[in-house]
């Protein structure tokens, strides 16, 4: 550790501000574009697990209705 | 070869017939020059300072605004889907199609420079390295404008579009040109800058009218 | 080369790829990151004319060398959909595009964030602030180009073309704008002239140089993975993907 304390660590030679500012910044714009991409794949995902679902509600709901000799 | 001369007779024809829509970014341009005296106050020495870079940044401006006109019309009323299917070089009717609306929407531009440069009291030196520089620059204006009109034809909201792609573009020919113009207000040579301008509107002749051509394919599908 | 590349050009193998590479750059690139991070904060020694403030470095050169990276990256990928006709490359200049634009951001920041306290102003005309500041414009142009477009496939195109007339143009955007700096040098800026880094600062430089390359290269993938995903939305195979993976709120 170069820094005596956690307090003199935090007021980085006076140019604490500027120091947290840019590294806040640039990590929390990593994480926000990581975010961003993960759960829109699971969005995606999703998307095609709510396409399935329909369909199979569409076919379950068609050989009821073939099952009853209701005409469609 | 017919075919080119004859594209190009009926784009100025046109163009004659819209005489009132052309003015509008001739119109524009003044405007705009003369809002910055309003703006910044008329002290000749601040004007001469900042006009030649007003002057270019408004040309900028009121071309991006006269070029989307430059394939509208032909795209709405199939014209330039014709074009495409009649066999002539796409590229080389690109290229006269810029030329036709460089000399119809801004070549009038360029003949009214001396009145903006009595309006921003630039000295006689710096008109004539301004008209240089607006001679050498405009055509790229049109070339490289054009291949970016060609994409964004298709799309009905082109015209912000239009000046987020291009004005980053448009950096280098703003500095040159610009400094040119101070250049010659402090009695220097100028010629470097004509020639970086000069060989970028080479450079471009040679490759921007085969991606307008892409361009307006990709645009028709 | 082209045999080896050429499967690639199938949508289902490049997403394959990205997934086999993906636990690698994210798991290595994270740590790396991390660890470079905490050493260049608290570890490597200051600098004895800029004292702590040299320390935006750590971030500040990942980004701006990535920034440029990114961008002859996605102008490549451009390049090669637009000669070749490849589908997937204008996916793989998609994936690139928000990541460039991001790490463009977070280098102007973090240069404005350095520049306050060695110039003593956020914004300094500096070349290489304003060439950053024009390649931010670039990026965004391209993005809002494609997005402007429903149609995907003719979107590709459109962005590709813009793509390749910036990558052209950036050379000649940076000279000028480097020339134009050097002609108003009004504001005397302080040239930081760096003889040459001691190992001891460089080492962090290096490895979070290297951390943020596999971390952007990480998120491009997934990127690049979700453009397939969702032009392949209705293909069997991602619909067999989909179903073998676990989502959130699904009643099975």
């Amino acid at each position: 550790m170069y820094f005596d304390g956690f307090q003199s660590f935090l007021d980085m030679g006076g140019y604490g501000l500027y120091v947290w500012l840019s590294f806040g910044v640039s990590f929390l714009s990593l994480a926000w574009l990581w975010l961003d991409s993960f759960f829109s794949k699971k969005a995606l995902f999703k998307n095609v697990h709510a396409e399935q679902a329909r369909l199979a509600r569409i076919k379950v709901a068609s050989e009821n209705s073939e099952n009853n000799g209701v005409q469609v | 070869m017919q075919a080119l001369v004859s594209l190009l007779k009926r784009d100025l024809s046109l163009a004659y017939r819209q005489r009132a829509e052309l003015m509008q970014p001739l119109l524009f341009f003044v405007l705009v020059i003369s809002l910055f005296p309003l703006g910044v106050g008329p002290e000749p020495k601040t004007l001469q300072l900042i006009g030649p870079g007003v002057i270019w940044v408004a040309a900028i401006l009121s071309s991006l605004l006269g070029l989307e006109r430059l394939f509208r019309d032909d795209f709405s009323d199939g014209s330039l889907e014709q074009l495409i299917l009649s066999g002539t070089s796409l590229s080389g009717a690109s290229l006269v199609k810029v030329f036709a609306h460089w000399v119809t929407s801004i070549f009038p531009l360029i003949i009214l420079s001396p009145l903006l440069a009595l309006f921003l009291h630039l000295t006689e030196p710096m008109y004539w390295a301004l008209l240089k520089t607006l001679l050498l620059g405009t055509p790229l204006l049109s070339l490289i404008g054009a291949i970016a009109v060609g994409l964004t034809v298709g799309l009905n909201k082109g015209g912000m579009l239009l000046a987020l792609l291009l004005l980053p573009v448009f950096v280098p020919l703003l500095i040159f040109a610009t400094s040119a113009v101070e250049a010659a207000s402090m009695g220097l040579q100028y010629n470097a800058q004509l020639a970086i301008i000069g060989a970028m509107l080479l450079f471009s002749l040679a490759l921007a009218p085969f991606a307008i051509a892409y361009a307006l394919r990709v645009s028709q599908n | 080369m082209w045999k080896w590349l050429h499967p690639y050009a199938k949508t289902e193998r490049t997403y394959q790829l990205c997934q086999l590479l993906l636990p690698w750059f994210s798991v290595f690139g994270l740590f790396i990151i991390i660890l470079a991070t905490v050493w260049g904060l608290a570890f490597a020694p200051t600098d004895y004319q800029q004292s702590d403030a040299y320390r935006i470095i750590y971030v500040h050169v990942p980004t701006a060398v990535l920034s440029k990276s990114l961008y002859i990256a996605m102008a490549v990928a451009a390049f090669v959909g637009l000669v070749w006709q490849v589908k997937t490359s204008f996916m793989a200049m998609m994936a690139f595009a928000p990541v460039g634009a991001t790490v463009t951001f977070v280098s102007l920041v973090t240069g404005a964030a350095w520049g306050k306290p060695m110039w003593g102003t956020w914004w300094e005309w500096d070349a290489r602030l304003t060439s950053q500041l024009i390649l931010l414009f670039l990026f965004l142009g391209v993005i809002s180009l494609y997005k402007a477009f429903d149609d995907k496939q003719q979107a590709g195109k459109a962005a590709g073309v813009m793509a390749v007339v910036g990558i052209i143009n950036l050379p000649i955007i940076h000279y000028s704008v480097e020339w134009w700096n050097t002609l108003h040098q009004g504001a005397t800026i302080m040239k930081l002239d760096k003889p040459s880094m001691p190992p001891e600062m460089l080492w962090p430089l290096l490895l979070s140089i290297l951390g943020w390359i596999l971390v952007c290269g990480a998120i491009s993938m997934l990127r690049l993975q979700n453009e397939i995903l969702q032009r392949d939305l209705k293909r069997p195979w991602v619909v067999k993907l989909a179903l073998n993976e676990h989502v959130w709120g699904d009643k099975k």
